[in-house]
């Protein structure tokens, strides 16, 4: 991948020693990790998505938990469900897991998308929303496994979590993970957060009982550049409804690249059809017509 | 003729009578009434409004040519609702207006069983039992009849979208509002086409109201009987018959002047 070093120093003239940043960047994709087992719901990643991306505060509904709203919200796109989960055994398992976008490889909202330049996945594995190419037909909500995309009735456009692509672009960390207190946050190359995940993960199983302890990096949307360390990896669902085998609808995978162009090449042979048949048949008329020449001529109405 | 013409807008609004006319002339029938022809050229529209709008958001390679004409992707995308509401709605009446000339009949599983005779000019004219409309025609008005209920049904749940009736009912409507508007876009071409070049004659129905009775006899047999009582085959032949023997006496009245 040659485009990603055209602007990353090779040489430098009268310089001691080896060239500063050479050999930094060995993966291109960019990645979240979020160790469920170790974040203590303090919530500071919501405000540090709140403030840094500059959106108002808004009434909330409270609804008898520590959870700060049922629901992320077109300004309000990172929010930590609680969940309280009862073990076989009876015993209580109080979950936590910040809910944003997952940023998946193969994104369902872009494949759902039916506007020019409204949804752009970045190389670096960013799923971004472009608010000005923005339709409002929220078709990727529908696109969505993960139920992320939100509509704003004001404006007509959809928003969600940018992965700070603003900031990551200037080198820096998205703002939830330089808030995190716990360290439960990491953000890093996707193969750095990957091993870190399954170390953490091997951990929980060898270490602190959790044998069902795994990474949530689902294949069904190609993986994605937000990943989980889960206690019960086998189970997701527990976490306030992360999919277990998240997959995109047929609708815009095979129906929309695939058979709806060809569909629409079938509709048009109905211009096609009646065109040649115009020229090969001709009009069907009023009787009686002007009878046609006798067949002295080759030109006669059909013949066979 | 006044009394078909009565009988044919029978039913149709009391403001409709009062706002336009069908004059029938010499030589023609009355076929269609103010209200129906108000309903057609109705759903027409927003027919073709609705279609263009929806090939903007159909495919990406259509969406930057057919956007623009109606103010950008974002008043496309508001519009395109609506479009389809206007069809749906004026179509329905149009529905309940023809409910009783579409009812299915003998004739058109005869019509539908031989797909020669509607493809092939072979025949000069219809088979005798064609009443006001044939196979082909039923077939398409019962299409729309069903594909507007499913135009309707899955565009409000897009329209309403998946926050309300969730990712896969809309992922699904998705896939049928697309076949319902195919099938639909395949059959306006044929329909345009026997409407004007395939069928001349046949464009004054909708636009005056009327054909002539030539057309009745040839398209529409049994339909011809009811509105004449009339044989139709009879009628055919007589006219040619006044025709050949005009021709004959213009023949005699040219050679006489000519000596």
């Amino acid at each position: 991948m040659a485009e990603r070093r055209i602007l990353q120093t090779e040489q430098i003239s009268g310089h001691p020693g080896p060239v500063a940043g050479a050999g930094v960047q060995r993966d291109f994709e960019v990645c979240k990790l979020i160790d469920t087992t170790t974040c203590i719901g303090c919530k500071a990643c919501e405000v540090a998505c709140v403030e840094w991306n500059d959106m108002p505060f808004q009434p909330t509904m409270f609804d008898n938990t520590y959870q700060t709203m049922p629901e992320t919200n077109w300004n309000y796109w990172n929010l930590i469900k609680f969940n309280e989960h009862v073990r076989e055994d009876g015993t209580l398992m109080w979950l936590m897991r910040k809910d944003q976008c997952m940023h998946c490889a193969d994104p369902g909202c872009l494949d759902a998308c039916p506007a020019d330049g409204a949804i752009v996945k970045y190389a670096n594995g960013i799923v971004d929303f472009q608010q000005e190419n923005c339709i409002g037909c929220e078709f990727c909500v529908s696109g969505c496994p993960f139920n992320i995309p939100r509509f704003n009735k004001e404006t007509k456009k959809v928003y969600k979590c940018t992965l700070c692509s603003d900031r990551v672009g200037q080198g820096l960390e998205p703002a939830c993970i330089k808030s995190c207190p716990t360290g439960c946050l990491h953000f890093g190359t996707k193969e750095d957060m990957k091993m870190l995940a399954e170390g953490r993960a091997k951990q929980l199983r060898d270490v602190s009982g959790f044998k069902d302890a795994g990474v949530y990096d689902p294949e069904g949307v190609g993986g994605t550049h937000v990943i989980y360390v889960l206690h019960d990896a086998a189970n997701p669902q527990i976490y306030g409804g992360l999919p277990k085998d998240p997959s995109v609808s047929f609708a815009y995978k095979a129906w929309k690249s695939i058979l709806k162009p060809i569909g629409l090449i079938g509709a048009s042979l109905g211009f096609v059809g009646v065109l040649f048949h115009y020229v090969f048949e001709g009009p069907r008329r009023e009787q009686p017509e002007v009878p046609p020449r006798k067949p002295e001529s080759s030109s006669g109405r059909r013949e066979g | 003729m006044d009394s078909a013409l009565g009988r044919l807008q029978e039913k149709d609004p009391e403001i409709f009578k009062r706002l336009g006319r069908t004059v029938v002339h010499e030589g023609e029938l009355p076929r269609h009434s103010v209200y129906t022809r108000f309903l057609h050229w109705a759903y027409g529209v927003f027919f073709f409004l609705a279609l263009i709008s929806g090939f903007a958001i159909y495919l990406p390679f259509l969406f930057r040519v057919f956007a623009p004409v109606f103010g950008g992707p974002a008043h496309t995308r508001m519009l395109h609702p609506w479009f389809g509401l206007g069809f749906v709605f004026f179509f329905g009446l149009q529905a309940l207006n023809w409910l009783g000339p579409m009812t299915w009949t003998e004739a058109d599983t005869h019509w539908i069983k031989n797909p020669r005779q509607a493809v092939f000019n072979d025949d000069l004219v219809e088979a005798e039992d064609v009443g006001m409309f044939n196979g082909g025609q039923k077939l398409q008005f019962w299409e729309i009849t069903i594909g507007s209920v499913v135009y309707l049904v899955t565009g409000i749940i897009m329209w309403a979208g998946a926050r309300t009736f969730g990712a896969m009912l809309v992922a699904i409507s998705y896939v049928l509002h697309d076949i319902s508007a195919l099938v639909m876009l395949f059959g306006i071409f044929v329909h345009v086409y026997l409407s004007t070049i395939g069928q001349p004659g046949t464009m004054q129905a909708m636009t005056r109201g009327t054909v002539s009775e030539a057309w009745g006899w040839t398209h529409a047999p049994a339909w011809y009987r009811y509105m004449t009582g009339r044989d139709p085959r009879q009628a055919l032949e007589q006219e040619r018959q006044r025709r050949t023997a005009r021709e004959r006496a213009l023949e005699q009245l040219a050679r006489q002047s000519g000596k």
